[in-house]
């Protein structure tokens, strides 16, 4: 289904910050803000619900960090026992220290690796994806507020153009 | 302007008065002969003779101990000897950790202090006053560590086994290092330490103040200039501090990162006491401008440094326990044996507390999950000062009582009245600070 969509775009992060508030305070749906850079608070300011992204990234830090121990303890212990630096006790717990980086370096990679492959995923990323942002501004040094428009075209006109908008333009989306 | 309440007036007093008495107790309490000694220790664990055979058992398996100390006959009076030292140290020792402590809190606020203003920080300035409360207190807690010191020299304690030139003349290791650890260049090095902090202190809170009523920023610019010239002599006058007043109670012993370690310690507990105060202040009404988002980077940088600190403690010990040379090793193997405990808890209370109780990032923002944070890290951190001069000075007959427990309230009282004293001089908000605004309008 396409609707209509009303794009303004702001060349400062502060008056989008303002211009999103002000919208927010008009009790407007903004629908996507699209940026060039990460733009602190935005997401508070939108109303976006909050990210889940720690979570998962402390999941994926335990898991690193159980998959280091159970490996150590087979490379290590178990399939060849190994005397290095005259430490021949065979036991993980008295051996600890020298795996502790080991842990602490897995449960980095883990943690790293596997939060962007989430966030990859959860944001609909891949290698050759068309782009999804509507204006290649947004690339560079523009920033663009996207909103639905329900019959209230010059309304949303008036109220961007008052939040410091350099540029207003309606264009077609298809809703996916 | 924030007055300094009666009620933490007198508790203050209180703590003081009552850690004294504790001071007191542990001087008086503290043996005078070797009879004295012997009895104390045999009332205390009842089995004297077991502890004495692990020792002895103990000692043959450190070969260089073992050399210097069977001397058959000989031993067992100068094992009482030891003992009465020890015993005779331990209300000294208990002093100069505390002492140290709250020295050491606002020698790492007058650090994180110096790193704002040399960095141009813009969301620190509403907290500058606070900052500058705190290091007030370099300046009774530097001279009291350093009359310690200076009585350690005068033979009034134990503390600093190369100070007894008796000990140094058996000594090859001791004679060697005599060029640099004697008492007089010692003395000499502690009082250019403390000039120079208290220096910068006095001289940027004149122009913190000065610039509040100034009308262009030369106070600022001038500030930003002498504080990145203070932290080059900070970084340096820092580490061999921490040799001269912690890693010289064992002189034999060394380790390269302990200047490193020891600047860990003290950042750490001197943001999490700015984060303490801030948190009072806000409670009492002051600071209005202060907002979570300033509480959240405290709380950010409590837990960044508590991981810092765990990063360096753990590269010390294991590089020393891996290569388990017998000089260096000897450290780890007298905590490990006496102060299983103080040793191991440290590491809980210093890196797994706060790990997990401010991950969270929302946690970062109350108050009082800030504050019980910040209660177990400075106790943790007591115990790190506590677990690197105790075995060192006391050896196995330490004990958290009456001299310990004094002193820490001692200072604790001492502390609190001299911050807050320093804070009720001065408005708690810098009025002309160029990046005043910013501050207020801090958001992460």
């Amino acid at each position: 289904m396409a609707s209509k969509v009303i794009h303004a775009f702001y060349d400062d992060d502060d008056v989008l910050m303002l211009a999103v508030k002000k919208v927010k305070a008009a009790k407007l749906h903004i629908d996507e803000v699209y940026c060039p850079f990460p733009v602190h608070g935005l997401d508070k300011a939108m109303g976006l619900a909050p990210t889940r992204l720690a979570i998962t990234a402390f999941l994926y830090g335990l898991v690193g960090l159980t998959v280091a121990t159970l490996m150590m303890n087979f490379i290590m212990i178990e399939d060849w026992p190994q005397d290095i630096g005259g430490k021949p006790s065979f036991s993980y717990l008295e051996n600890l220290p020298a795996f502790v980086p080991i842990m602490f370096e897995l449960t980095v990679f883990f943690a790293a690796h596997l939060m962007v492959i989430t966030f990859y995923l959860r944001s609909r990323l891949w290698p050759f994806k068309e782009a999804e942002n509507p204006d290649v501004r947004t690339t560079d040094d523009h920033f663009l507020m996207e909103i639905e428009i329900h019959d209230n075209e010059q309304e949303l006109r008036d109220l961007l153009m008052n939040t410091g908008a350099v540029e207003i333009n309606i264009s077609e989306k298809n809703s996916h | 302007m924030y007055t300094f309440s009666n009620r933490l007036k007198i508790a203050s007093i209180v703590l003081m008065i009552v850690g004294a008495l504790g001071i007191i107790g542990g001087f008086v309490m503290a043996p005078g002969t070797i009879a004295e000694a012997k009895e104390m220790v045999a009332s205390h664990d009842g089995g004297h003779g077991d502890a004495h055979a692990a020792e002895a058992e103990h000692a043959t398996k450190e070969s260089d101990h073992a050399v210097a100390e069977s001397h058959g006959e000989e031993h067992d009076a100068s094992h009482d000897q030891h003992l009465l030292d020890q015993l005779k140290n331990r209300p000294w020792a208990a002093l100069y950790v505390a002492a140290f402590f709250f020295m050491m809190i606002s020698l790492g606020v007058l650090a994180f202090y110096a790193i704002q203003r040399a960095a141009q920080a813009g969301w620190s300035p509403l907290l500058f006053r606070v900052m500058e409360g705190i290091t007030s207190y370099l300046v009774p807690g530097g001279i009291i560590v350093f009359v310690i010191l200076l009585l350690s020299v005068l033979h009034m304690n134990h503390l600093f086994v190369w100070m007894d030139a008796d000990v140094v003349a058996q000594d090859a290791l001791l004679q060697g290092k005599s060029g640099y650890l004697n008492p007089t260049f010692f003395l000499i090095r502690a009082a250019i330490f403390l000039a120079g902090w208290i220096g910068y202190r006095e001289y940027s809170r004149k122009l913190s103040i000065a610039q509040d009523d100034s009308d262009d920023n030369s106070n600022f610019k001038l500030n930003f200039r002498i504080s990145a010239g203070f932290l080059v002599f900070y970084l340096i006058s820092e580490s061999i501090m921490s040799w001269d007043w912690i890693m010289s109670v064992e002189p034999h012993w060394f380790s390269t990162l302990f200047g490193w370690y020891i600047f860990a310690s003290m950042f750490v507990s001197g943001i999490t006491v700015i984060a303490m105060v801030t948190i009072y202040l806000k409670s009492k009404g002051h600071l209005p401008d202060v907002n979570d988002s300033h509480i959240h980077d405290l709380a950010k940088f409590m837990f960044g440094i508590s991981i810092f600190w765990t990063y360096l403690w753990f590269s010390q010990f294991m590089l020393i326990w891996y290569s388990n040379i017998p000089e260096e090793v000897t450290y780890y193997v007298t905590r490990i044996a006496d102060y299983k405990l103080p040793f191991f808890g440290m590491v809980a209370m210093n890196f797994l507390f706060p790990v997990l109780l401010l991950m969270n990032s929302d946690y970062k923002r109350i108050n009082w999950f800030v504050v019980l944070t910040g209660i177990v890290i400075l106790a943790g951190h007591y115990m790190d000062i506590f677990n690197a001069i105790m075995p060192s000075t006391v050896g196995k007959n330490w004990y958290i009582g009456i001299p310990e427990i004094g002193s820490v309230l001692f200072f604790a009282g001492l502390f609190i009245f001299w911050i807050f004293r320093a804070l009720s001089t001065q408005p708690l908000q810098p009025k002309r600070n160029p990046f005043i605004e910013e501050s207020r309008h801090f958001h992460y």
